[in-house]
Order: structure tokens, then C-alpha cells, then sequence
């Protein structure tokens, strides 16, 4: 039986998101596009594991700052149904 | 009777910025310069006698039908090739025009054959016609001299029928040259020419090759074009000439072509490009013109079926009963998982209308917005990259704009193979000297091709597309080659001030670029010029671009090309992504992507959302749910249990095959909607059966947004169009859908979608087709966007780091594979591979270099076994020279082929879009297919066999 790739497929993503947007200079609007590129094209369910791995592992985290940083902006995605 | 055949010009229309007035039969007419005669008089309804002339094609003047009297003029012109000039006096019928049309007349019927009436042109011959015309009532030769068609003489030649779609008759060819010229003029090929000379003289492809032997393409356009039953489709040989006809759309590739469907009750005789189709102006290709026989095909799902387990064979019950019960499953699924643990797929095969139900279920009666479509696997980074730079998800020209481009550039797509009728299109632009940059790994047909040949040819490592396009960038902008005052006028100038400083950037430069290509500085630098200093700059991209871990980077890198440029809101240039299938841009459109209503509106957006939850009398999820790889990662982690798919074969077209399968086997409830047993529904809970294109009515959108109407000439195999069966599960799971016709539904999507106001279904009776946005403010539709300003206001520059795949080639797998299609297969080929296309591609091969064949000790025709991270399949190899050494190449149309067994989850940044086009592979020399096949195989055989021993349920 295959498993999901869990968190490693998400973090790879989320990293993705950032290497695109970390080339902008400005960084506030780096960071901002991030979060928003997040919250609308993520499914709270995939917001959510994202944001509860950033949580769990504040040392070892594999997650680009920038990133990180556009995490600790987002709300907490509502539960899904 | 026959049908009429639509009015024949003779030449083709001049545009011209003067006119000229001229005398025909003492009737004055006006014409645009360069107007022929011929066609001066046709607009008259003076028709002269004619036989090799069609306004498909130039003049070509060697028949001698068409001779007229001219006052003050020697001798008796031919009025195909003599223009029309102010103050001519023009006689189309004198006693000696008639004298000689009759002599020239009895030579032609001295060499033709006298079986009219059992001649399968009978009723719709041109031959026949200027006979009756000229009227010729003896043939004073006799027929016993030489000819071609008293069978065992010297002139005689067998009918060729290696073509299993049209037959070749030499006996009735009266060499008018017509279907040598299309063969040019209108697709490009250059397959046919004459052999002999003189009397001896006949259509040959090749040299004296059958059809199947030759270049020929199959497009038809010489089956199109012959006045005679030389060259005629099966069809009406079998079937006799046609009583109906109705216009339809293609639901091929996403040029979208018009076609007349002539039918003799419901029995199709065979399909006809439509003369007055806005995509494809008469032309087609072997797919749209003769690949249709898939619609009776004994394959075809006829009813419904259920049953509990994939391990079980198929139940055969009623529509109510197999909807009833999908609709039980789904409730019972979220009641256990949840509201958001089902979800549905559109496919970009079906109608606007279709699609737009699908989402409207997805999100009304299931609520939640786990909806995505096909062009997640496709252009879903075409819609991020556009919206965000552009402001509109969409190509910004007509396919005609490609007529008044100076320069080309094609990136990623191979439109000879993938979008054939408009790559017959840039092919004549070419032709005529049009400038051409061509960005692939492989030597595409366009690199070199009779009468045309790129420029400029960048056969960059797959995976590289990125710092193409910003080395390009870095070249513009660092030698001043960008035009300052449109983007002033135009962009934003904080993104612009970012980017210009980002692309400067040294590290950006085609030099320090060179290495990671492949690709000598020098070419990019010359393909920056062209494009940038050329003229009207035009950009084609396909699947090429899209399908790489930096896809929508490329889009984006595409769009600052263009905008720098200033080739974006007129005609000639722009920014035009090629649409894989027929409906892609449709189904964008009509919000079936998670986070989108229709319109492109995100589900966040409270002004668009209480818009539908008011005319919807339902609440909205303001979040967006699912695309289809997050999906399948939901349903291993059991949060995503059941599915509704619509049109699409996920397991044989999404990436990495093993995981999709294990995705499906995890759901609890799969409902696959199809015209065929495709590879989904061996893994599906209920399948209902669907209708083909010939048995609906709704509408397809294609790459240049121009939608057109799809109706109905067959009754539905099983009963129901799919967009009534969408209805039916609806109203079952308690959210009622009450529409009678498709053209309800459009027109609710008028009322809900900004671009789509002006859109209806008697409007395209109207007018044919329409392109978006057509409202109030564009009431016929828009050809070209971004006219005088960007959708988005000011269009946006961004930065396009050129970010290397994780896909990375090592010791373990030291070849690239990528992917793509060829000219008659069409995607899964469910549809393609129950034709005769069959004996066009049977089987998908491995295309790779001979030195990589080599070094492998590979030979022409091998299984090889291909291996990648992802897993393993064995294909036949063909040794090819447009292959690049370290770069293999394979189709994905054949299920068993297991492509998609060896690509992997990697995908684009920004959509998800897979990437398709690079996986590192290992290639070896094997003797029996691979494990997967043979596991796959029985999987399938037994499969097949819960189909075929189905038992009605008692």
C-alpha cells in the first residue's frame, strides 16, 4: 500500500513558492506574495500541515525563510468540513 | 439530391486598400485590387466555367475554361489570372468563348472515363458540371484512343487505396494541379507533384509512391480540393453523397476547426472543413477530418454499471439506479470524511456547458471547491503566468494574426504535429518570409521542412527554458533594445525598475548562461535581436514551456519578453500559448480550477461569490480546495475518499502512473463518465456512460478564446448528453439543476461572467463563432486584446530566476527522457486509437541519439527498458538524428506504453502542473516488458472481462 509523501511533498512545494519570489528585491513584497500565493491556491488541509510542521520544528526546519517568514504572517486556515 | 456545394470564388480574396470598378455582362462592380476577374464575376453571380480553380488556392490558369472577352483586349484571357482594372469591359459568355470551352471540354471527356452514374462523385462533380455548362454533346474523338482508363493499358494505373481514409483514382484525374497546390499552398507538406509530361501526366505522391508511402500528412486538403472522383474519402464511396449537413466543432486539438458534418440520416459520410470557420478558414487535419469512426465503435459504454469493489465485475443497472446510487456513496462518504473528502474532474474534451455544470455540482451540491480540470496537466501555468502579468488567462491574437508577424518564435510546441491546421497557418506566413526562431530540443519539423527553415534553432537541454528566456531578457534590456516609451506608457514601473535591474544582472547574461542551456551565447543573443528589432514579434508556446517545475516562471519570462518589446495589443505580435486540447481554454474559463469561479474570479473574491450564491440559492467555500495531484496526496492520507470524474483518464495521463493508481484504489467511491473503458474506469465504482462530440450540442472555446458551437447529428449512445447526466447526479444529491437545453446553460454563464455577457447560443448562429470578451462593450467579440491598455491596467514585470529541476541527471539515470505527441494520435488515444489513425502509430517508441543508442549497444528497433526514480516501462527504440545525444523522447497514447510510469511527481512551482518534459532516466537494452506491464496487462485483461461478462442486476 502507498503512503503519501506527507509533509516532504509540501515542504519541497512551499520551497518552490519561495526560491520564485525570493529574487524580489523588495522584501516585504517578497514575503507578502508568498503568503498570498499560499492562501490562494493552498487547501487549508495543505495550509494547515505546513504551517503545524513550521511549528513543530523550529530547529532543523527545512523550510526557505522566506518562507518561514511568510508563514508566521498567515492566519490559521479554517478547519476543513 | 446531393447537397449544395458552398459558393467556389474561384481565387482566393484580395485585401487591398483600393478598389477598382469594372464592367462584367454590363453590370458594374467594385472590387478590392488584385481581384481577379473569376471572382469579380462570381460576386455577380456570373459564374464563368472553371475546373482548376478554387478559392482555396492561387491561380494557377491551365484549364482554358475560364477564357473571357475583354473590350479593346487581343485574344480571349483567362479570367483566373487577369485582375480586374478600372474601366474593363468584361464578357463572360460570347458564341466564341462557348466554342472554344466546348473544344477544350471534348478533350477532357476524350480521356475521362464514361460511368457517371456509378461513379462516386456522381451528383457532386465539377467535371460533370462544366459539361452540363459548356454543353458538350459529342465527343467526336471517339474513346478508343490512349487513355488512362481502359484497365490493362499502357496508361492505366490501380486504384490506390493504401490510404484507409481516401482513394486514388488516376483514371478520372484531369491533372488540374488542384490537389498538387493544396498540398503546397494550403498545408505545406509539398507530398504531391505531377509525374510525366504531357498527355502522359498524373498526380503522384512522392516518386510514384502510394499515399501511405509518402510524406502525405492526411490532412485531406487534396480531397478537398479534386473537381473529380480522383481523390475521394471511403465515405462517400461507401456510402453515396450526403443529404445533411450540419456545422460542428472539432473536438481535437485546441485550434478548435469548424467542420460540416454531412450525414445521410444519422449515418455520417464524412466531415468537411467549413469554408466560413473563423480558426481554420476550410483547412483540417487527419484527426478532425478523418479520425471519427470512434463514435459507433462496438467499444462504446451503452449503459450504466455499478459494483462495490474494482475486484468485482461490472453490474449493469438503470440511469436511476447507477445514479442513485452514486449519489448515496458521496453523501455516505461525507458524512463519514467530512464535506471536503469528495471532489470532481472536468475534462477539457467537453462542452463550456459540461464543464460549468460539473463545478456548479462540485461546489453547489457537494460544497466544497474540490473541482480542476485537465488543464492543471497542461496550461495551468499559462493561466497563473498571464493573470499575473497580463491580467487575463488567455492568448491575446486571433490564429490569423499570425499572418502579419515579421518574427516568430516558437517556444515548446510543435504545431506541425500538435496543432496541425494553424501550423499549416505559420507555415505560409513563412513561406512568405517571415522570420523564425525556433526554442526546442529536438529539431522539430520547422527547424527544417521543405521551403522552411528556422533562423535561428536553440536546441537547449530540456529543463533550461527559463534561462533562455532571461538571457534573452539580460540581451534586450542591456543593449537598449526594448521599446522605453510602451512601457512607460503601459507597465508598472516599480516592477518594471525591479526586473530591468534583475535581468541585467550579469549572472543573467547568455554567457554565463551558456553552460547550464548547452547552447553557444552567440544564438541567444541573435534570437534577442530578431525577436526584439524584427518587426511584429510574435510568441507560440506550448506544453514545452508549461510542463517544467518552472513552467508559470516561463510564462511569466515570456510575457516580460513581450511587454518589454511592445509586442503585446496589436495584430501581428503577441503572446499565444497553443492549447493542447480542444476545450482547454473552456474549461479554464468556466471556473473549473479549485480556486476560480467562472470568469477567472477567486473563490475569495465576496463581491463574485455572494454573485453566484445569490442566482446558486447557496452558500460558498470562500477557500480553495484541491487540484488534482493534491487530491491524490489527500486520498493516501484518506482526507479525499471519492471523486467524479468527468471525461478524463488520470491514470494513463498524470504523471508518475503507480501513485495515481494507488490514489484511485485508495478512494472509496470513483464515478468515471466516459465514452470508453478508459484506464480510470478499470479503477472505478460506477461508470456512466458519455457522448462523443457528434452526439451533443454546447460549445468549446479554443486557444484564440473563440468559442464555437458544438451540435448535435447523432442521438446519445446511451440516451443522455453529459451535461443532463451531470443533472441527474445533482438533483440526486439534493441540489436540483433544471435545464433543458445546453443553451440554458450558457446562458446562465452569460449572466454570472463579465467576458461572457454578450454570449449566446443564437448569437453564434448569428455569427458563427465569437471570441471573448463579447459584452456590451464588444458586442462581435474581441480578435486582439490589451489593445490600449493591459486587462490588468499596468502590465506587471516579474523576476524569473532561472531555478535548476531537482530532476537532475547522474550516474544512476544519465538521460533525459521528455514527452510529447505526434500528429495523429490524440492524447490517452481513446478516441485515435479506435480509428484507422492505428496504422499511423501503432505503438509508442523511444526515440534517442544514435550515439546514446550506441554507447548502449542499441539498435534501430530494440526493446529497451527505460528507468527512472519513478519507475520502469519497456518501449521499442527508433534511433534518431533530431534527437539531441543525452536526450531520449516518447509519446504517451498507448496505455500499456506506461509512459507516465516513468515521469514523476515533480511539478510546477506556482500550479502543480507536472513536469512532464524532464525524467532522468537510465536506458538498457531488454527482452521482455517490464514488470508494471505485465501487471498492468492482466489488471486490464480482467478488467476488460468485469465488462464484457456484465450482468444486468435482477
Amino acid at each position: 500500500m502507498s503512503h503519501s509523501s506527507g509533509p516532504d511533498s509540501l515542504i519541497k512545494m512551499a520551497n518552490q513558492i519561495g526560491s520564485f519570489f525570493d529574487s524580489f528585491t523588495d522584501r516585504e513584497l517578497a514575503r507578502n506574495e508568498v503568503a498570498k500565493h499560499l492562501s490562494r491556491f493552498w487547501d487549508p488541509r495543505m495550509r494547515r500541515a505546513i504551517m503545524a510542521y513550521d511549528t513543530e520544528h523550529q530547529d532543523n526546519n527545512a523550510l526557505m525563510p522566506i518562507v518561514r517568514e511568510a508563514l508566521s504572517t498567515m492566519p490559521a486556515p479554517p478547519p476543513n468540513n | 439530391m446531393s447537397l449544395p456545394r458552398p459558393t467556389d470564388y474561384g481565387t482566393p480574396a484580395k485585401e487591398s486598400d483600393k478598389y477598382v470598378t469594372l464592367e462584367i455582362d454590363g453590370v458594374e462592380i467594385t472590387v478590392p485590387a488584385g481581384t481577379s476577374i473569376m471572382r469579380a464575376a462570381q460576386m455577380i453571380d456570373h459564374p464563368i466555367p472553371k475546373l482548376c480553380a478554387t478559392d482555396s488556392i492561387d491561380a494557377f490558369g491551365s484549364c482554358r475554361l475560364c477564357l473571357v472577352e475583354i473590350e479593346g483586349r487581343r485574344g480571349y484571357p483567362a479570367s483566373c489570372t487577369t485582375p480586374a482594372d478600372n474601366g474593363l469591359k468584361v464578357k463572360t459568355q460570347t458564341p466564341k468563348l462557348a466554342e472554344i470551352r466546348k473544344g477544350v471540354m471534348e478533350m477532357y471527356i476524350s480521356d475521362h472515363p464514361l460511368d457517371c452514374l456509378t461513379c462516386s462523385a456522381n451528383g457532386n462533380c465539377e467535371l460533370q458540371d462544366m459539361t452540363g455548362v459548356v454543353g458538350l454533346r459529342e465527343v467526336r474523338y471517339g474513346m478508343n484512343g490512349a487513355n488512362h482508363f481502359t484497365a490493362g493499358s499502357d496508361l492505366f494505373m490501380e486504384q490506390d487505396t493504401s490510404n484507409p481514409y481516401f482513394t486514388y483514382d488516376a483514371s478520372k484525374c484531369i491533372v488540374c494541379n488542384r490537389c498538387v497546390r493544396a498540398c503546397e499552398e494550403v498545408q505545406g507538406t509539398f507530398a504531391l507533384t505531377i509525374d510525366g509530361r504531357g498527355f502522359d501526366s498524373r498526380v503522384s505522391p512522392g516518386q510514384m509512391e502510394d499515399f501511405m508511402g509518402s510524406e502525405c500528412v492526411s490532412c485531406g486538403a487534396c480531397v478537398q480540393a479534386c473537381p473529380t472522383a480522383t481523390l475521394m474519402e471511403n465515405g462517400v464511396i461507401e456510402h453515396g453523397q450526403a443529404e445533411q449537413s450540419t456545422t460542428t466543432t472539432c473536438a481535437y486539438c485546441g485550434v478548435g476547426c469548424s467542420f460540416n458534418v454531412e450525414t445521410k440520416g444519422e449515418q455520417i459520410v464524412r466531415l468537411v472543413p467549413d469554408k466560413e470557420g473563423g480558426a481554420n478558414h476550410g483547412h483540417s487535419c487527419i484527426k478532425g477530418r478523418f479520425a471519427w469512426s470512434y463514435a459507433t465503435h462496438p467499444d462504446r459504454i451503452k449503459t450504466p454499471k455499478i459494483r462495490k469493489s474494482i475486484d468485482d465485475p461490472w453490474q449493469e443497472v438503470s440511469w436511476e439506479e447507477a445514479i442513485n446510487y452514486a449519489a448515496s456513496e458521496f453523501k455516505r462518504i461525507q458524512a463519514k470524511y467530512g464535506r471536503d473528502s469528495v471532489g470532481g474532474l472536468v475534462s477539457s474534451r467537453c462542452t463550456n456547458e459540461e464543464g460549468y455544470v460539473v463545478q456548479k455540482l462540485v461546489r453547489a451540491a457537494f460544497g466544497n471547491n474540490n473541482v480542476d480540470t485537465c488543464a492543471r496537466v497542461c496550461h495551468s501555468p499559462t493561466g497563473y503566468g498571464l493573470k499575473q502579468t497580463i491580467g487575463e488567462s488567455a492568448g491575446t491574437q486571433t490564429f490569423d494574426s499570425v499572418m502579419k508577424s515579421d518574427v516568430i518564435m516558437v517556444i515548446g510546441c510543435n504545431p506541425t504535429d500538435g496543432h496541425p491546421v494553424f501550423g499549416s497557418l505559420m507555415k505560409k506566413r513563412l513561406r512568405q518570409g517571415a522570420k523564425l526562431i525556433v526554442v526546442d530540443p529536438r529539431a522539430i519539423d520547422l527547424v527544417e521542412s521543405p521551403h522552411i527553415k528556422a533562423d535561428v534553432h536553440i536546441p537547449l537541454k530540456p529543463g533550461t527554458n527559463v534561462a533562455v528566456v532571461t538571457a534573452m531578457a539580460h540581451v534586450i534590456m542591456t543593449e537598449g533594445l526594448h521599446q522605453e516609451a510602451y512601457i512607460q506608457e503601459r507597465c508598472d514601473i516599480d516592477s518594471y525598475n525591479m526586473w530591468k535591474e534583475f535581468v541585467s544582472r550579469k549572472e543573467n547574461s547568455p554567457e554565463a548562461l551558456e553552460a547550464e542551456i548547452g547552447v553557444s551565447a552567440k544564438l541567444i543573443r541573435e534570437a534577442a535581436h530578431l525577436y526584439a528589432t524584427g518587426g511584429n514579434g510574435a510568441i507560440y508556446y506550448g506544453l514545452g514551456v508549461t510542463e517544467h517545475s518552472q513552467g508559470s516562471t516561463t510564462v511569466i519570462g515570456i510575457a516580460n519578453l513581450a511587454m518589454a518589446t511592445g509586442n503585446v495589443g496589436r495584430e501581428g505580435v503577441g503572446i499565444n500559448p497553443l492549447r493542447g486540447q480542444n476545450n482547454v481554454q473552456g474549461s479554464c474559463d468556466m471556473g473549473s480550477f479549485p480556486h476560480e469561479l467562472p470568469g477567472y474570479r477567486h473563490v475569495s473574491d465576496t463581491t463574485a461569490r455572494m454573485q453566484f450564491e445569490a442566482a446558486w440559492n447557496v452558500t460558498l467555500n470562500p477557500e480553495p480546495g484541491l487540484r488534482i495531484p493534491n487530491m491524490f496526496e489527500a486520498a493516501l492520507d484518506s482526507t479525499f475518499m471519492g471523486l467524479y470524474c468527468e471525461g478524463e483518464d488520470i491514470v494513463q495521463s498524470d504523471p508518475n502512473t503507480q501513485h495515481v493508481e494507488a490514489a484511485l484504489r485508495a478512494m472509496e467511491c470513483v464515478v468515471v463518465q466516459d465514452i470508453f473503458l478508459n484506464e480510470t474506469a478499470k479503477f472505478a465504482h460506477v461508470l456512466l456512460p458519455g457522448a462523443t462530440f457528434l452526439e451533443k450540442s454546447g460549445t468549446f472555446t479554443n486557444a484564440e478564446r473563440r468559442i464555437s458551437p458544438v451540435r448535435r447529428v447523432m442521438t446519445p449512445v446511451a440516451g443522455y448528453e453529459d451535461w443532463e447526466v451531470t443533472q441527474m447526479l445533482s438533483n440526486a444529491l439534493g441540489y436540483p439543476m433544471n435545464y433543458k437545453h445546453a443553451s440554458e446553460i450558457m446562458d446562465e454563464i452569460a449572466s454570472l461572467t463579465p467576458t461572457f455577457t454578450g454570449v449566446s447560443f443564437e448569437k453564434l448562429d448569428k455569427l458563427g463563432s465569437v471570441q471573448w470578451p463579447c459584452n456590451d462593450a464588444a458586442p462581435e467579440g474581441t480578435p486582439t486584446m490589451h489593445i490600449d491598455a493591459f486587462v490588468r491596467g499596468k502590465g506587471r514585470f516579474m523576476n524569473t530566476l532561472y531555478v535548476p529541476t531537482d530532476e537532475k541527471v547522474n550516474a544512476r539515470f544519465p538521460l533525459i527522457l521528455t514527452t510529447g505527441r505526434i500528429l495523429s494520435q490524440y492524447n490517452v488515444g481513446a478516441q485515435t486509437r479506435r480509428t484507422a489513425n492505428q496504422e499511423f502509430h501503432a505503438e509508442d517508441v523511444l526515440e534517442i541519439h544514435p550515439s546514446d543508442a550506441e554507447a548502449r549497444g542499441i539498435k534501430d528497433g530494440d526493446w529497451v527498458g527505460i528507468t527512472s526514480r519513478a519507475g520502469e516501462t519497456v518501449l521499442r527504440a527508433v534511433v534518431a538524428e533530431r534527437m539531441q545525444a543525452g536526450v531520449v523522447y516518447t509519446t504517451f497514447h498507448h496505455p500499456f506504453s506506461g509512459a507516465n510510469v516513468i515521469t514523476t511527481d515533480n511539478s510546477d512551482w506556482a500550479t502543480n502542473c507536472p513536469e512532464y518534459k524532464v525524467t532522468a532516466v537510465e536506458i538498457t537494452k531488454v527482452t521482455q516488458p517490464s514488470e508494471w506491464q505485465q501487471r498492468y496487462r492482466e489488471f486490464s485483461r480482467q478488467q476488460e472481462d468485469f465488462l464484457v461478462n456484465a450482468v444486468a442486476k435482477v
